[in-house]
């Protein structure tokens, strides 16, 4: 285990080994994108009660489990860089963070302009609602600290931490609609029970969350990668590699 | 591993025990103030002070609603199938109000006992479906998804 981060965490072995993963997933990402927006939008059927306005859903489900999914991406490398002290993690907790950031913005957006037309408001202070604002304030405040010091290594200790810290946030948001009255509705799908969703509208939805799934992924490789180089700038390897590619 | 990472990945276990622990207890000794609406059960049993502003979640009980002859005055009973309370409410409604939908209502009780409303919200189920499947579940008596009250009461 401890090899297996040693060697795929060097620089230089990164960089080598995810250039095949950035370039697949980024091709899988467009083919998922188009069938899943394609078949939300035009294929799956109205809903019996909010008609057409519920295929925000494609785009909103999606993008808050992402808010979740990128924050334990981002805690779990806070852990490797703090305790291991591997350079490529430390860079992938500033990385992930803007994505999850991005991620978080978006399910907050699109929540609030479906909540207008159906709850009849923009915003309300529940649990989940709050929760979720307090996972973009997380976001910030890791992408703030991975940078506020003159030393990327320092940073990326301080942001880990409060990332490591943050995580107690994730089964909050997860749990509020049920350990709580909320306005915002339960689970739908990400629970025990059957979906409470036609699996007309289930198969885009699942489709649209992998779709976004491996386009984070494929970001979180083309921007560590970047970084990587910029970091490493004067390691022998990266001359090399600037050398042949341009 | 060597002991100086062991040390370190102990700092990480309990940084991440220690601050749950923490907020776990804070969120358990606000858990009142942390719902977001009173069930019509819960003012029965007075855990509510007379004269507060508070919000009153609940089904709109079907066949209950009234509009007056003002036009824009709606009375209606609201339930969590245990209790149940009269609302009245000045204004315009959100789309998804109707009869059988849960909604979360803010405002005051008054001297007789009705909840006079200054916001009505609608509260959206988890069910998603079309309308002929919706339709298909109605027809063989199956319970109507949106009247399923689980959501309404915690």
């Amino acid at each position: 285990m401890m090899q297996f981060i040693h060697k795929y965490g060097s620089p230089k072995y990164f960089y080598q080994w995810s250039y095949g993963w950035q370039r697949w997933l980024t091709v899988i990402t467009v083919l998922l994108l188009g069938f899943g927006l394609y078949q939300g939008f035009f294929v799956a059927p109205p809903d019996y009660q909010q008609g057409e306005s519920y295929r925000i859903i494609f785009i909103h489900v999606p993008a808050a489990w992402m808010s979740m999914f990128v924050y334990m991406v981002m805690a779990v490398s806070g852990i490797v860089a703090l305790v291991w002290r591997i350079k490529v993690a430390e860079i992938v907790i500033g990385e992930s963070a803007v994505i999850g950031a991005s991620f978080t913005a978006l399910a907050l957006i699109t929540g609030m302009l479906w909540g207008k037309p159906m709850w009849g408001t923009y915003w309300v202070w529940d649990a989940r609602l709050t929760s979720e604002l307090v996972l973009l304030f997380l976001y910030f405040g890791v992408i703030a600290l991975h940078g506020a010091f003159e030393d990327p290594r320092t940073g990326a200790k301080a942001a880990a931490i409060l990332a490591i810290v943050g995580i107690i946030n994730i089964p909050i948001i997860k749990y509020s609609v049920e350990w709580w009255s909320t306005l915002h509705q339960p689970a739908t799908v990400a629970k025990f029970d059957k979906p409470s969703m036609h699996i007309s509208m289930l198969i885009p939805l699942l489709v649209m969350a992998l779709a976004f799934k491996t386009y984070f992924m494929a970001l979180l490789f083309a921007r560590t990668r970047t970084e990587v180089l910029a970091r490493e700038k004067n390691a022998s390897w990266v001359k090399e590699v600037v050398e042949q590619e341009s | 591993m060597t002991p100086k990472r062991k040390q370190r990945l102990i700092f990480v276990m309990v940084l991440i025990v220690g601050f749950g622990a923490a907020i776990g207890l804070a969120l358990f000794a606000f858990q009142k103030n942390l719902l977001y609406f009173y069930s019509p059960s819960q003012i029965a049993e007075s855990e509510v002070e007379a004269g507060q502003m508070f919000r009153l979640g609940g089904l709109v009980v079907e066949g209950s609603v009234v509009r007056q002859s003002d036009g824009i005055t709606t009375e209606f009973d609201l339930t969590d199938t245990a209790g149940s309370i009269k609302v009245s409410y000045t204004g315009l409604l959100p789309d998804l109000f109707r009869e059988g939908q849960g909604i979360v209502a803010q405002g005051k009780i008054n001297q007789q006992g009705v909840f006079v409303a200054q916001e009505v919200l609608a509260k959206h189920d988890e069910n998603y479906m079309p309308p002929e499947v919706a339709e298909a579940l109605k027809a063989t008596g199956a319970k109507h998804p949106a009247s399923i009250p689980k959501t309404t009461i915690n």
